[in-house]
C-alpha cells in the first residue's frame, strides 16, 4: 500500500468523523469556535501519531491478550505530554479545552487506529496513518467549529482577530449552545450523503 | 441539601449527554432499542458510580498529597480499565445471569468518555470520596434517563419516513439536538429551587 493512499484514507475515504462517526463527544463539545477545534485537532494528530508510532515500533514485543492494557497506557503518556504542553504554553486554549484535553485518552479514533492498523503494519505506514487519520479528524472539527461560530456570533475569529468589524447579522445564539452541535452535525451527515449519493448516481448513469 | 443538588443537577441541568458531551459514542451505538439501552444503563450506573468513587478516593489519597497530579490522566484510565475488568470478572462468578445481559456492554465502559469525564468532574469540583460518587452516580442516571428516552423515539423513527439523506445517524443526531433544547428547560429549575 503506498504512502499517499494510506494518508489520503484517513482525510476522505475513511474519514474517522464523517465515514466512521468516531470521537464524537471531543468533536462536538469543543467545536464552539473555529480556533478550538484546530487546537483539539492538533493535540489529537500528535497524540495518534506518536501513539501509532509507539504501538507499532512494539507490536511484536506485546503479547495479543493484554495490548488493549498496554495501548491505553502509550497514548495516557502522550496525552500527559499535550497536557503539559498545553499548559504551558496555550493556557487560555487549555482552559477553554477543559476536560478534553485529558479525554484524548479515551477518543476511540485513536484506540480504533492503534488495533486496526498501527499493531499489524510498520512503523512509517503507522506514521502516516496517523498524520492522515489526525488531518481527517481535524477537518471535521474545523468545519464544524467554523460553521457554529459564523452562524452563533455572525462572526469568525482567527487567531485572535475577527474576519469581520461587526457581526454580519442576528447571531443564532442556539448555535453555539448544545443543542446546535448536535443539530450541525446531524445537518452536516445529511449533506454529505447527499453529496455521495448524486455522485454515485451520476457515476452510475 | 449539596447530595440533593448534586442529584438534581447531574440529571436535568448538566446531562452529561445533552450539557457535557459525554458518553455520546455508545449513546449513538447501542440506542437502537429500549432494551439494549436498559442493558448498557445498568452497566455504566454500576461502574460510573465506582469509577468516581475509586478515582476520588486515589486522588485525594495517593495523587494530591505526593504531588503527583500529573499522572491523573494515566492513573485515572488505569483505574477504570481494571475496574471495568475486576466488575466483569466478578459477575461471572457471582451472578451469571446479570452477567450475560451486560456482557457485552461491560468492555464497551472502557472507552466510555462520561465515566473518565464524571471522575475527572468531580476532581475538579473538589469533591470528596463520598459526593464523588454521589456525583457518578448522578451523572450516569442522567445518562441512563437521556439514553433509554432516545432508544425509544429511534424505535420510532425506524417506522417514520425520513428522507433518504437523513436516515439513520443524521436524524438521530437531529433529534438529541431537539432533546437537547428540551432540557435547556430545566436550567432555570435550578434557581427557582436553591
Amino acid at each position: 500500500m503506498n504512502l499517499w493512499r494510506i494518508l489520503t484514507n484517513g482525510v476522505v475515504k475513511e474519514n474517522p468523523v464523517f465515514r466512521l462517526l468516531l470521537g464524537l463527544c471531543p468533536l462536538l463539545a469543543v467545536t464552539t469556535a473555529l480556533m478550538n477545534g484546530f487546537w483539539m485537532g492538533v493535540a489529537v494528530i500528535f497524540v495518534l501519531t506518536s501513539s501509532n508510532i509507539i504501538v507499532s515500533m512494539l507490536r511484536k514485543v506485546i503479547a495479543p491478550r493484554i495490548r488493549i492494557p498496554c495501548f491505553i497506557v502509550i497514548i495516557a503518556t502522550f496525552v500527559t505530554i499535550v497536557q503539559m504542553t498545553m499548559n504551558a504554553y496555550l493556557p487560555d486554549m487549555y482552559e477553554i479545552l477543559g476536560i478534553f484535553v485529558p479525554l484524548i485518552v479515551v477518543n476511540c479514533v485513536i484506540l480504533a487506529r492503534a488495533e486496526a492498523f498501527a499493531s499489524k503494519n510498520p512503523v512509517v505506514s503507522a506514521a502516516v496513518d496517523g498524520i492522515g487519520m489526525g488531518l481527517g479528524f481535524t477537518i471535521a472539527l474545523m468545519v464544524l467549529g467554523g460553521v457554529r461560530e459564523f452562524f452563533g456570533t455572525a462572526n469568525l475569529v482567527i487567531n485572535g482577530q475577527p474576519l469581520f468589524d461587526a457581526p454580519l447579522f442576528e447571531p443564532a445564539l442556539i448555535m453555539i449552545m448544545p443543542p446546535g452541535a448536535f443539530i450541525t452535525m446531524g445537518v452536516l451527515l445529511a449533506l454529505l450523503n447527499v453529496m455521495v449519493n448524486r455522485g454515485r448516481s451520476g457515476a452510475g448513469a | 441539601m449539596e447530595i440533593i443538588a448534586i442529584l438534581l443537577g447531574g440529571v436535568l441541568i448538566n446531562n452529561l449527554v445533552f450539557a457535557q458531551f459525554l458518553g455520546l459514542c455508545p449513546f449513538v451505538g447501542v440506542s437502537k432499542n429500549v432494551e439494549m439501552a436498559t442493558g448498557m444503563s445498568a452497566a455504566v450506573l454500576f461502574v460510573m458510580t465506582m469509577a468516581a468513587g475509586v478515582t476520588a478516593l486515589l486522588h485525594s489519597l495517593v495523587l494530591d498529597p505526593y504531588g503527583l497530579t500529573y499522572l491523573e490522566t494515566v492513573t485515572f484510565i488505569l483505574v477504570i480499565s481494571s475496574l471495568v475488568q475486576f466488575v466483569e470478572t466478578f459477575l461471572r462468578k457471582a451472578s451469571p445471569v446479570l452477567h450475560r445481559s451486560l456482557g457485552i456492554y461491560l468492555p464497551l465502559i472502557t472507552t466510555n468518555c462520561a465515566v473518565m469525564g464524571a471522575a475527572l468532574i468531580s476532581v475538579r469540583q473538589g469533591y470528596g470520596v463520598g459526593l464523588s460518587a454521589v456525583n457518578g452516580f448522578a451523572g450516569a442516571l442522567g445518562w441512563s434517563l437521556a439514553i433509554i428516552l432516545f432508544a425509544g423515539i429511534r424505535e420510532r423513527l425506524e417506522l417514520a419516513s425520513v428522507p433518504e439523506a437523513l436516515k439513520g445517524i443524521p436524524v438521530a443526531l437531529v433529534t438529541t439536538g431537539l432533546m437537547a433544547i428540551a432540557f435547556l428547560g430545566f436550567q432555570g429549575l435550578f434557581r427557582f429551587l436553591f
